[in-house]
C-alpha cells in the first residue's frame, strides 16, 4: 500500500510539470500584460516595472527563473497585491476555502446520501418524486441565483444571519455560503445514490442475502450500502476539487477571503505569478484528492487492491 | 477586535473611576470597491486605495470635507513670482504615529523614492512638474538632483520645471505624501505592512487581513487628533456592488463607495436618505482612431458619428443615475476652467441627423458603400448596453457596426496597438485641472489611443503650460479644446457621477467633484 502511494506521488511530478509548463506558456500567450489598464503607463515607467519583475527577459528564461524559484518553494511576489507574496496569499486564503468546501461536502453527504437512499427504497412513491423533483431543481438553479436570494431573505429581510464577511469562520457567517455551495452537490449526490442503490438492490448478492433470510435493514446496511457508495465516492474527488475551486462565485457574493477568486481575478489582471501559484497549488491538490479517492475506493470494494 | 475594544473601554473606565460608564467606541465601517494592491503610497493607483491611504497619511496640503484644499503638514507657503519655487513651513506638531517628528527630510526622501526607477512606482509621473523628475525617473539623473530640498527640519523648498497652477492641489495626492524615512530604511519594502507601518495622518494601521478587512484606529500623535471623532475605521474590500448593498441594508457597513446602478430606482424609493450621487471628475467617451486606413481618420466621418449619438437617451434611459450628457471633453466643475461646448449641443436631433447624413455622403459613404466600423469595448454590462444603443443610433446613417468586447487587459492592449475604429475609454482626473484631460489629446501621449494629432492643438497646450496668468491660461486651453471638439478628436458621451450609500446618521460627509471623503471629518450623531 505504501509502495503504491509512493509510486502515485512520484507519478504526480511529471503531471505537475506538464501543468506548470502548459499554463506558463498559455498565460504568457494571452494578449495583454499585467500593466495594461485604463491608464496606459509612460514607456519608461512600464520598462522599469517589466524589468523589476524580469518580464523583459526572453520567455524561456522567465520560465527557467520561475521553475528555479518554484523548486525553492518560492512562488514569487504578486504583481497586483504588492504587499503580499503569492505564498502568503494562498496561505491566508486556502484554509478559508478549505473550511468552506469541507463543510459543504460534509453537508452534501449528510443530506444527499440519506435522501438518495430513501428515494431508492421508496421508489416511485410520492417521497421519491418529491426528493427527485427537488434535486432536479437544485441542479437546475445555479448557485449565483440561490446565494443572493438566501442573503436577501435570511440576511436582509429576516436579519437572522450576516449577509457577508467571514469573521474568522464564525458559524453564523459560514451557514449561508456553506448551504449555498452544497445545494447542487446535495442534488447530484441524492440522484446518484438513488440510481446506484436501485441498481445494487437488483443485483445477485442482494438476492442471496435476502434468500438467507436477513432482515431488510441488514441487507441494506451490510450488503447494499458499500457497493452503492462507489459511484458517489468516485464522484467525490473531482467534486471536492470542484467545490474548493468552484467557490469563486460564492466567495464573491458573500465576500469571503478564500482563494477561489484569485483564479478569475488573477487571470484577468494578468497577475502571472498569482495565476501560476493557484494553478500549481490546485494541480497538486487535485492529484492528492484523486489519490485519496482511490484509496477509499479500495477500502470499499474488495475487488480493488493496490498492493502490486 | 472586540476584545481590544473592551480592554480599551475598561482601562479608560478604571482610570476615570467611572466603572458604570464604559466608553463607546465609534467605528466607521466602509465598503471600498477593491482590495488595495498595497498601503505604500508609492505603490498604488486606485481610488479604493486612496480611501484607506488618505486616512493614514497627510501631505503638505490636504482635503477638507468638501474637497477644498487646506494646509496639511505645511502650515504656510510662499510661491516665487515666476511660480517655480515653493517654500513650505512645516508645522512643529506634525508627528509620525511612533512619535517621531515629521521633517522636511521625510518629504525629500519620499519624492526621491517614488521617482527612483528602482521603486517602479507606476503613478510617479504625476510628480513630473517637479524639476528633473522625468529625467530622474528615466534613470538619466541621480535622485539627488530632484528639485526638492530640506532647508532645515521644518522648511521645505520645491523647485518646478515651470509654473504649474495645479501643483498645490497635487500635493494633497498620495504620490506626494511623506514616508517615514527612519522606518522605510529599517524595513525596506516591508515597511507598509501592518506590523511595521508608521503614518502621519489622522489614523494609524492596526491590522490588514487580505481580502477581508483593514482596521485603523485614531492616531493620537496626529496634530488635529482632538478634532477626530471616530475611534476606528474598518474598510471592507467588496467588489460586488450587490454584496455591498446587501451588507449596507443589513447594517453591517455605514458607507458603500458605490452601488449597483440597476438598483437606483429601488434605492431612491427605499433608501432615499442614504443614496447619494454627485457630479464626478470623469468623462466616458469613445476614442476615434485617426490613424491612416481607418474610416474615422476622416474628420467628416467622426463628426457624423458624434452627431448621431443621442447622449440624453444614454444618460436618462440606459444609465439613469444622474449622469449628464457630454458635449465637451473636460467635465464641468473643473477648477479655473469653463469647458467650451461642441456646436452640436444647440442643434435639434433632426438637424443633427440631416447634417450627419450630409457629412457621410461627402465622405463617400452611402447605400452602395456603407460605412463599416469595428467598435471595441471592455467587458461590462453597462459598456455593452451603451455600445448596442450607439450602434442602433448609427444604423439610420447606414453604418454597419461590428461590436467586439474583451476583458480589460486585452481591450487596452488592442487600443494601444490601434486595432479598432471606435473604442470605449474613460478618464477620471488625476487632479482637478483641465490640463489633465486635454493632455490626452496631445500628439504621442500614452493614453491618446486614437492617435489624434494636431500641431495647433499641441502648440496651444504648450503655450498654456507657459502661461502664468490663470485666466489667460484657461482661455488658451479652452481654445485648444474648441479645436479638438470641432475636429471631433474624440466622441464624448457622458460625464461620470460618483455614487455612494451613506448611513444617514453620519455627520460631515459632503459630496465633492473628486469624490474624496476623509474619515477625519466624519462623525456619528449622538
Amino acid at each position: 500500500m505504501l509502495h503504491y502511494i509512493a509510486k502515485r506521488l512520484l507519478q504526480a511530478i511529471p503531471t505537475l510539470l506538464i501543468v506548470i509548463t502548459v499554463s506558463f506558456f498559455l498565460m504568457h500567450l494571452a494578449p495583454g500584460g499585467p500593466f495594461d489598464g485604463e491608464r496606459q503607463l509612460p514607456a519608461e515607467i512600464e520598462a522599469n516595472l517589466l524589468a523589476s519583475y524580469n518580464l523583459d527577459q526572453p520567455i524561456w528564461k522567465q520560465y527557467l527563473i520561475y521553475l528555479g524559484n518554484l523548486l525553492q518553494g518560492d512562488f514569487g511576489p504578486s504583481f497586483r497585491y504588492e504587499d503580499f507574496s503569492v505564498t502568503e496569499l494562498i496561505g491566508q486564503g486556502f484554509p478559508v476555502s478549505l473550511e468552506l468546501g469541507m463543510w459543504a461536502i460534509l453537508l452534501a453527504l449528510a443530506v444527499g446520501l440519506p435522501l438518495g437512499i430513501i428515494a431508492a427504497l421508496r421508489r416511485n412513491s410520492s417521497i421519491d418524486y418529491l426528493v427527485m423533483g427537488t434535486a432536479l431543481a437544485g441542479i437546475a438553479i445555479p448557485n449565483f441565483v440561490i446565494a443572493p436570494l438566501m442573503a436577501l431573505v435570511f440576511g436582509v429581510f429576516l436579519a437572522w444571519l450576516p449577509v457577508g464577511g467571514w469573521n474568522d469562520g464564525h458559524w453564523r457567517n459560514m451557514l449561508l455560503p456553506v448551504v449555498a455551495l452544497s445545494i447542487q452537490q446535495i442534488a447530484y449526490i441524492a440522484r446518484m445514490m438513488r440510481a446506484s442503490m436501485i441498481e445494487v438492490l437488483g443485483s445477485q448478492h442482494i438476492r442471496t442475502a435476502r434468500a438467507k433470510g436477513l432482515s431488510e435493514r441488514e441487507v441494506i446496511w451490510r450488503h447494499a450500502m458499500r457497493p452503492a457508495m462507489l459511484p458517489v465516492v468516485s464522484y467525490l474527488g473531482p467534486a471536492a476539487a470542484g467545490i474548493i475551486t468552484g467557490s469563486v462565485v460564492i466567495e464573491q457574493i458573500f465576500g469571503i477571503p478564500g482563494i477561489g477568486r484569485y483564479f478569475v481575478q488573477a487571470a484577468l489582471n494578468r497577475d502571472y505569478t498569482l495565476v501560476m501559484g493557484t494553478v500549481v497549488f490546485y494541480g497538486a491538490l487535485i492529484v492528492l484528492l484523486n489519490l485519496i479517492v482511490d484509496l477509499i475506493y479500495s477500502a470499499l470494494d474488495p475487488q480493488i487492491r493496490y498492493d502490486d | 477586535m472586540r476584545k481590544q475594544r473592551l480592554l480599551l473601554a475598561s482601562s479608560a473606565a478604571l482610570l476615570s473611576g467611572l466603572m458604570t460608564l464604559p466608553l463607546q467606541a465609534d467605528t466607521l465601517r466602509i465598503a471600498i470597491m477593491g482590495e488595495p494592491a498595497s498601503l505604500d503610497p508609492h505603490k498604488i493607483s486606485g481610488t479604493w486605495e486612496n480611501d484607506v491611504v488618505g486616512d493614514l497619511f497627510e501631505g503638505l496640503v490636504t482635503e477638507a470635507a468638501d474637497g477644498e484644499r487646506i494646509p496639511g503638514v505645511a502650515e504656510s507657503w510662499e510661491i516665487s513670482d515666476d511660480g517655480t519655487e515653493y517654500t513650505f513651513e512645516l508645522r512643529d506638531d506634525a508627528r509620525w504615529s511612533d512619535g517621531e517628528v515629521v521633517t522636511a527630510e521625510d518629504f525629500v526622501y519620499a519624492f526621491q523614492r517614488i521617482l527612483n526607477p528602482a521603486t517602479a512606482a507606476d503613478y510617479a509621473y504625476l510628480l513630473y512638474p517637479v524639476k528633473n523628475a522625468e529625467t530622474v525617473y528615466e534613470g538619466d539623473a541621480d535622485p539627488e538632483t530632484l528639485g526638492i530640498e530640506a532647508v532645515d527640519d521644518h522648511t521645505l523648498k520645491i523647485t518646478l520645471e515651470r509654473s504649474t497652477p495645479y501643483f498645490l492641489d497635487q500635493l494633497s495626492h498620495y504620490t506626494a505624501y511623506p514616508v517615514p524615512k527612519h522606518v522605510v530604511e529599517e524595513h525596506g519594502d516591508d515597511w507598509s505592512r501592518a506590523d511595521h507601518m508608521v503614518s502621519n495622518g489622522p489614523f494609524k494601521l492596526e491590522r490588514w487581513r487580505s481580502q477581508t478587512r483593514i482596521e485603523v484606529s485614531r492616531n493620537d500623535q496626529f496634530h488635529d487628533a482632538d478634532e477626530v471623532a471616530l475611534d476606528e475605521v474598518v474598510y471592507f474590500p467588496i467588489e460586488e456592488r450587490t454584496t455591498a448593498l446587501n451588507r449596507f441594508r443589513a447594517d453591517e457597513i455605514d458607507v458603500a463607495r458605490d452601488f449597483p446602478t440597476q438598483q437606483y430606482d429601488w434605492l431612491q424609493e427605499n433608501l432615499p436618505d442614504a443614496t447619494t450621487t454627485a457630479p464626478f471628475l470623469g468623462i466616458y467617451y469613445y476614442t476615434l482612431n485617426t490613424r491612416d486606413g481607418h474610416p474615422t481618420a476622416d474628420p467628416r466621418v467622426r463628426e457624423a458619428l458624434s452627431l448621431a449619438v443621442r447622449r440624453e437617451v444614454i444618460t436618462n434611459q440606459i444609465l439613469g443615475t444622474g449622469e449628464e450628457p457630454a458635449y465637451s471633453f473636460v467635465p464641468p466643475g473643473v477648477n479655473r476652467y469653463d469647458a467650451p461646448q461642441s456646436s452640436m449641443a444647440d442643434m435639434s436631433q433632426e438637424e443633427r441627423m440631416a447634417r450627419a447624413k450630409e457629412l457621410l455622403a461627402e465622405a463617400g459613404y452611402g447605400p452602395d458603400d456603407p460605412l463599416e466600423l469595428n467598435l471595441r469595448y471592455n467587458t461590462s454590462e453597462d459598456h455593452r448596453k451603451v455600445a448596442i444603443a450607439i450602434g442602433a443610433m448609427w444604423e439610420p446613417l447606414g453604418v454597419e457596426v461590428e461590436l467586439n468586447n474583451s476583458e480589460v487587459a486585452v481591450h487596452y492592449e488592442d487600443m494601444r496597438q490601434g486595432d479598432f475604429d471606435v473604442g470605449r475609454a474613460g478618464w477620471i482626473g488625476d487632479y482637478n485641472d483641465a490640463q489633465n484631460f486635454l493632455s490626452l489629446l496631445e500628439t504621442g501621449v500614452a493614453n491618446n489611443y486614437g492617435a489624434y494629432s494636431n500641431e495647433k492643438f499641441d502648440a496651444l497646450m504648450d503655450q498654456a503650460s507657459e502661461t502664468q496668468d490663470l485666466d489667460e491660461r484657461a482661455d488658451i486651453m479652452a481654445e485648444a479644446e474648441k479645436l479638438a471638439l470641432d475636429e471631433t478628436a474624440t466622441l464624448p458621451i457622458y460625464y461620470y457621477v460618483s455614487r455612494n450609500l451613506v448611513n444617514p446618521d453620519l455627520q460631515g460627509w459632503e459630496n465633492n467633484i473628486e469624490d474624496i471623503h476623509r474619515s477625519r471629518w466624519v462623525s456619528f450623531d449622538d
